[in-house]
């Protein structure tokens, strides 16, 4: 026996400790400022610099913002008005370009009588994803998320509904042979479903919209990509692409894990490839070689076409982030999966990438909100990005010549406001997920 | 508690001729390695096997084998009349007949406990769900925790997260059940509710394969002991005289190192 054992009268607890509350948490603001800011004296001289810095900027930017003019008609015409109220040197924000041209940094040269079309479209998306993030809505739901993407096809660029009535019949088609076939043959049941909408699409369209559209011609106004800019352009790219890549991403992913050789190797060469390449590269490669390989007289869309290579742009990252969530899963999860006699996409699908896909939320929401900034990078390839294509079309205006940093402000705070949503939810979303498994 | 007594009593009492496992001249490498040697063993229908040996000595391996977790080189096993090759319709043909119960649980800790257990009978044997729940509840409470039903894995002591995991396998309503080490993981006062879980199910017939280092089990419920050493069965006995009369020199050295101090 140790010395720590002084203590030798024998002892036994006669009456049992009653629970008692927690004491009530200490507060107050001197309590925090002095635990927070003043601990020690490096962390107060830390402090008074950071108000020092944070004072110089805001003396230096705060009269600019306050000088600002929200009402005129020009460049010069904001300058006269700053001059008159706060003196010849005052320098201060001319608001009247947002003001005169916020529905272009928004909507591009989209027809002003026709905002509503991408408006409605926008307001779609959120009844589209409801059913997906709300899983306690009824599922019948889910057949409205899927038409979606043609729905707001049709409603942006417009046109002759028929064409998009025949893709989506295609679908169908191939779906309703997918599951007949299947019965005798899964391998011939995945060719026949693809090869056989391909030829509805390549040979019968066109004469069937020719017939439909002569006999029922509903269309709306056609809207050609030349005309989509600002935001517009970036949410149609960006969302197009975020709602690709993760299905891609996530093949990819368990591609890069797979047994089979080919499939391996050509999701690696693939994922290294694309990482490998600044996304400038794939968006020249979208707007010239892209062509090259699609039949001659094709034309295909410039906007689908940067949204593909957005796509597999981000998807290849996905696959990383998802890759990381796999590897963190305990090989007894598959064990226990396979040992119940799952089949490997039945696994996949109920216990391996729920568990996979909530570890990479905030890798995937990283990934979603960098390349919905990357969509400003489309300025390259000749579309009208918000952040420099349209404010330089603003500038070619004889009014707004030289104004600078205003719509550039105007369009940072968008897009921080939309990128600040998307983290928020992603993070409401990990915690909603910890509660319920935890 | 069950009555272990009325269970060794009786060794052979319940065991048919039926062969519920064959493994014939079974052999296994890891690269170069060696870790299973002409392994041979005949289990019958209602048969209760421990399996013990020293760690490294591929008991885990070999019951891993019986459904295929883990691939054998040469050799033959037949489950059920089913015999493992790399058709995949037998391998989950054998995986849907046999039960599997790990040391660390494996519960699927995304899915309350009730959905861990519907899980495969809904999607693999395409059971409905309403009846999928029932046995589920049924076999739940024969484990003793119904009124966990609609809490999550993360939520449950260790002692009834095992419960669960061999309820969940039940709810298969496999006709053979691999133990490998289900009570290691364990405190020592959730060890008893595990095993007496497991007595029950052996007095009710069912087929079993466990690994394990519970001797007091062993000598209680199996009516063979196997003992493994470097990838092969030296020696295999009644749990009497396996206990009080082991012939090898490995088996009497790791009986002194597991029992006497
Ligand atoms: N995936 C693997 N790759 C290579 N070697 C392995 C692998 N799994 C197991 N081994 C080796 O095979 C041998 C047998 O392993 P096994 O897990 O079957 O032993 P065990 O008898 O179950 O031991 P324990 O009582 O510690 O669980 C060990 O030497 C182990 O190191
Ligand atoms: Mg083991």
């Amino acid at each position: 026996m140790s010395d720590l054992h002084a203590q030798t009268v024998p002892y036994v607890r006669d009456t049992m400790l009653p629970e008692q509350s927690p004491p009530a948490a200490q507060s107050g603001a001197v309590r925090w400022l002095r635990e927070n800011l003043f601990s020690s004296w490096f962390n107060a001289a830390l402090t008074l610099l950071g108000v020092a810095v944070i004072y110089f900027f805001i003396a230096h930017y705060f009269p600019w913002f306050r000088h600002g003019v929200w009402n005129a008609a020009s460049l010069q015409e904001c300058r006269a008005i700053i001059a008159e109220k706060w003196g010849p040197e005052a320098s201060g924000a001319c608001w009247a370009v947002i003001r005169e041209r916020w529905n272009q940094i928004i909507f591009g040269f989209y027809p002003t009588e026709l905002y509503w079309r991408p408006i409605l479209t926008f307001v779609l998306l959120f009844v589209a994803m409801a059913p997906v993030l709300y899983t306690q809505l009824p599922r019948v739901l889910l057949w409205g998320t899927v038409a979606y993407p043609l729905v707001a096809m049709w409603l942006l660029w417009g046109g002759s509904i028929w064409p998009v009535v025949m893709i989506a019949f295609g679908f169908m088609l191939g779906g309703v042979i997918l599951r007949i076939v299947s019965r005798w043959s899964a391998l011939g049941a995945l060719v026949a479903a693809i090869v056989v909408p391909v030829l509805f699409w390549a040979f019968l369209m066109g004469p069937i919209d020719d017939d439909l559209s002569y006999i029922a011609p509903i269309a709306l106004r056609p809207i050609g990509s030349d005309q989509f800019g600002g935001f517009l352009l970036a949410i149609v790219i960006g969302v197009g692409g975020i709602v690709m890549s993760l299905p891609l991403g996530i093949m990819l992913a368990l591609g890069r894990q797979s047994d089979m050789f080919l499939i391996k190797t050509l999701s690696v060469v693939f994922i290294e490839f694309i990482r490998g390449v600044p996304l400038i590269t794939l968006l020249f490669v979208a707007s010239t070689l892209l062509n090259y390989f699609l039949p001659p007289g094709t034309n295909f869309d410039i906007i689908l076409r940067v949204m593909i290579l957005v796509t597999l742009f981000s998807a290849a990252y996905i696959a990383e982030v998802i890759r990381g969530g796999l590897a963190a899963l305990p090989r007894g999860q598959y064990e226990a999966a396979d040992a119940l006699g799952l089949e490997y996409w039945r696994a996949q699908r109920l216990i391996i990438l729920p568990q996979a896909l909530k570890i990479s939320i905030p890798g995937i929401v990283s990934t979603f909100i960098g390349m919905f900034k990357d969509t400003t990078l489309v300025t390259f390839v000749g579309l009208y990005d918000p952040l420099k294509s349209i404010p330089d079309a603003i500038r070619n205006n004889f009014e707004w010549k030289g104004i600078y940093w205003e719509p550039f402000i105007f369009v940072g705070v968008i897009f921080f406001v939309l990128n600040f949503a998307m983290s928020r939810y992603s993070m409401y979303l990990e915690r909603r997920l910890q509660r319920d498994h935890h | 508690m069950a009555n272990p007594e009325r269970l060794a009593g009786a060794p052979e009492a319940n065991v048919s001729t039926e062969e519920a496992i064959r493994i014939e001249n079974m052999n296994k490498w890891y690269g170069s390695f060696h870790v299973l040697r002409d392994i041979d063993l005949t289990v019958h229908r209602g048969e209760r096997i421990v399996v013990a040996g020293p760690s490294g000595s591929g008991k885990s391996t070999m019951i891993r084998c019986i459904n295929r977790l883990e691939e054998h080189q040469s050799g033959k096993i037949v489950v059920d009349g089913t015999e493992l090759t790399n058709d995949l319709k037998n391998i989950d043909k054998v995986r849907s007949e046999v039960g599997m119960v790990f040391q660390h649980f494996n519960l699927f800790p995304h899915l309350t406990i009730l959905e861990n257990c519907t899980l495969a009978p809904i999607w693999v044997r395409k059971v409905p769900k309403r009846e999928a729940e029932e046995t589920a509840m049924h076999f739940l409470e024969k484990v003793k925790i119904p009124d966990q039903a609609h809490k999550y894995p993360g939520m449950l002591s260790g002692g009834q997260q095992q419960r669960v995991a061999i309820a969940r396998s039940l709810c298969m309503k496999p006709r053979i059940m691999l133990f490998d080490e289900p009570t290691s993981a364990l405190d020592p006062e959730m060890i008893k509710e595990v095993l007496d879980t497991m007595i029950e199910l052996a007095e009710e017939g069912m087929t079993m394969l466990c690994v394990t280092h519970e001797m007091g089990f062993a000598q209680a419920v199996a009516n063979r002991v196997i003992f493994m050493a470097d990838g092969q069965i030296v020696e295999q006995n009644n749990p009497h005289d396996f206990f009080h009369n082991p012939q090898s020199e490995r088996t009497k050295q790791f009986l002194s190192q597991i029992l006497g101090h």
